[in-house]
């Protein structure tokens, strides 16, 4: 199989419908826009400061995949729980994490996520429901499978969603995981994003049939969507969430995009062939939801710079930031106390409102 | 007080907790209508239903990165592997996603994985492990190793309601073979070290199933005085205790059924050689079962895991220094 290039992922037969604009009102499709714009922009500043040394370690961006974490994460409620991937900041964006605590968190600094015990989007904020990802994938389809099972258990109308990605399906836990869930018939959505490379690994090393096919042999719908499209992610994922809140069970997303930088900041990515990626940048996934909200009269360019405002203050505060305390480093090993489960966090589509609101 | 076995004791924890939380569950392979491969959840199902009662897959990562997620949003999973050995295969999910979860962003991962373990009746090498050192040297997690049945439950309902994931080290082999007096409704052993047998001359550390071993070797040493020290917890490991022990005695002997290089035993020596090196009146002795997986034929087994009459040489040989 070779990598999909867009016109393949434009030809799958299951592909949700990507301008369909239904459940979305206008300041949805905004809150899209203004999410991807946030997510690129803090990236964008992020791979400055690294090059400019203040970024320790290597630096993983999700730059062309915006649409995947934004439009899924998007469709969850408050008390629907998380495991986003590295090159899905996006989610976190969503659920209310604050700008100037991810910029800080990527320079290693007190008042970052994580305190500086973990780098760049190796972090969750369990405040607003999402619980951070490890580097061993996709384990965290393991553990998004067992919140499904406990919302289950207590009868609770929540979901858990978790994003991975190609490479991902190779390994053990893929397979567990979607069988567990299929047996079971649990609340879970499972976002494979299909980047076309795990590092250098190409589509065709890693499996011989597509990933999707596979849920159905599990038991449950697998659909492709256009993973440059924010709305039709959006769209596919709030479907597979009413299907988990009616009992049905669990459904994999196939988001296809295109990863259009290296794997991490030292990547030079001389394995992408050129052509590919000139194609895969006609279909910015920005672009395209800028093209929908300007049509709709709003100012673009205005947002753009109101974003970018945000961004700059916040690198200014995270920049005088501390760095940790030494003594921090042996601290924290073990919890204390009663256990304070992941928290509910923002859910802003115009969907909930306010029948699903936090309790 | 009833007398139980260990094996009653360790469902008389679960069976007391699950009444008393609706968050605690179990779940693993057959241990519902089966009632587990040892027996130790049988009836669970008739009482607690399936929800709570869960048959998995076979699948031990995903029962382990489950318990995770399930633990994550606010319920208190106990997983069983069906044989400690099995543990290999949810190793990354234990040591990667539950344990280093709090140090990384504060929350919480309050589970249990019990893992029947240890060897002396021909399992081979699948079902003979002592894995507890691999799960010391991981930072995030407990490690608990009872060895008699009061210390089954008390440290299983410990274990519970830690708010960390806690592995539980349930020793197959005194399952039936050890009977006890078990205080009836719930009760917390603390993850200290326990005096097994107060003694003057020297003290052997074991814990587990080589705590019998220890206590039998030494029952009549030629008229010594030997003090046994059960540690019941590796992790958090019980320093003053042993330090207290060896200066009361200044002879230790150490006895781990797990293979010998890097078992618990090991860093325990490490622990006196550096705070006790002053108190001590000979080498401390270790015995420990080789670095060998576990064989399966009787002679082989008895072989390689410590016996109570390598026990007893180790002790003698260290009386006479």
């Amino acid at each position: 199989m070779e990598a999909l290039s867009p016109r393949q992922a434009e030809a799958r037969p299951e592909r949700a419908a990507a301008d369909e604009p239904a459940h979305l009102t206008r300041a949805d499709r905004v809150e899209l826009l203004r999410a991807m714009l946030l997510m690129r922009a803090i990236e964008a500043r992020a791979l400055t400061l690294y090059r400019q040394g203040r970024v320790p370690g290597s630096f993983y961006d999700g730059f062309g995949q915006e649409a995947v974490s934004v439009g899924a994460a998007f469709a969850l409620g408050p008390r629907d729980r998380l495991c986003p991937l590295h090159r899905d900041l996006g989610a976190h964006l969503v659920r209310g994490v604050e700008t100037t605590r991810i910029l800080a968190q990527y320079m290693g600094r007190a008042s970052g996520v994580t305190g500086g015990r973990d780098g760049n989007v190796h972090f969750g904020d369990p405040s607003v429901g999402v619980m951070g990802m490890v580097s061993m994938l996709p384990d965290m389809m393991c553990v998004a499978t067992g919140m499904a099972m406990a919302f289950k258990l207590r009868g609770e109308a929540r979901v858990a969603l978790t994003w991975f990605g190609d490479g991902a399906t190779s390994r053990g836990d893929f397979h567990e995981a979607m069988n567990w869930a299929g047996v079971q018939r649990l609340p879970v959505v499972f976002v494979l994003e299909n980047n076309q490379f795990a590092y250098s690994t190409p589509l065709e090393k890693q499996f011989a049939v597509d990933p999707v096919e596979r849920a159905r042999v599990y038991g449950f719908p697998g659909v492709t969507v256009d993973g440059n499209d924010a709305e039709a992610v959006f769209q596919a994922v709030r479907v597979a969430r009413e299907r988990a809140l009616a009992g049905e069970g669990p459904t994999l997303v196939e988001a296809v995009t295109m990863r259009m930088h290296g794997h991490a900041a030292h990547d030079d990515m001389r394995y992408v062939p050129p052509q590919l990626l000139a194609e895969w940048a006609a279909r910015d996934p920005i672009e395209r939801q800028e093209r929908r909200v300007a049509a709709l009269g709003v100012d673009v360019e205005a947002l753009r710079a109101e974003v970018d405002a945000e961004v700059e203050a916040a690198a200014a505060e995270a920049l005088a930031a501390p760095l940790p305390d030494p003594a921090d480093a042996t601290r924290g090993v073990f919890a204390e106390g009663a256990p304070q489960p992941l928290g509910d966090g923002r859910a802003p589509w115009s969907g909930f409102a306010p029948a699903e609101a936090p309790a | 007080m009833a007398t139980m076995t260990y094996l009653e004791a360790i469902s008389d924890a679960l069976r007391e907790e699950m009444r008393a939380d609706e968050r605690v569950f179990v779940m693993g392979e057959d241990v519902g209508a089966f009632g587990g491969a040892f027996k130790v959840t049988d009836g669970f199902v008739e009482e607690f239903g399936e929800a709570r009662v869960i048959d998995t897959p076979l699948a031990e990562a995903a029962i382990v990165g489950a318990a995770v997620g399930a633990a994550v949003v606010g319920m208190r999973p106990v997983c069983e592997m069906q044989f400690a050995d099995f543990v290999a295969c949810g190793f990354d999910q234990l040591i990667n996603v539950a344990g280093k979860t709090h140090y990384r962003f504060g929350l919480a991962v309050p589970l249990v994985v019990r893992l029947p373990s240890g060897g002396g009746f021909s399992g081979g090498p699948f079902h003979s492990q002592s894995p507890e050192a691999w799960f010391m040297h991981a930072p995030g997690l407990k490690v608990v190793a009872p060895s008699t049945p009061a210390d089954a439950k008390g440290l299983l309902t410990a274990a519970i309601r830690d708010p960390n994931p806690v592995v539980f080290l349930e020793h197959k082999h005194l399952y039936r073979r050890v009977k006890g007096e078990v205080p009836a409704g719930a009760y917390e052993t603390p993850m200290t070290a326990r005096i097994a047998r107060e003694g003057s001359d020297l003290t052997v550390i074991a814990y587990g199933a080589m705590v019998h071993a220890a206590l039998e070797a030494t029952a009549d040493l030629d008229g010594a005085s030997v003090e046994v020290l059960d540690l019941r917890s590796l992790v958090p490991l019980d320093e003053q205790a042993i330090l207290a022990s060896v200066a009361k005695t200044s002879k230790v002997v150490i006895v781990d059924e797990a293979n010998e290089t890097c078992a618990a035993g090991a860093q325990v020596a490490a622990l006196i050689a550096e705070r006790a090196f002053e108190q001590l009146d000979g080498p401390i002795r270790r015995v420990a079962t080789p670095d060998v997986p576990i064989p399966f034929s009787p002679p082989l087994e008895q072989a390689t895991i410590p016996s109570v009459e390598r026990i007893r040489d180790a002790c003698r040989d260290l009386l006479d220094y």
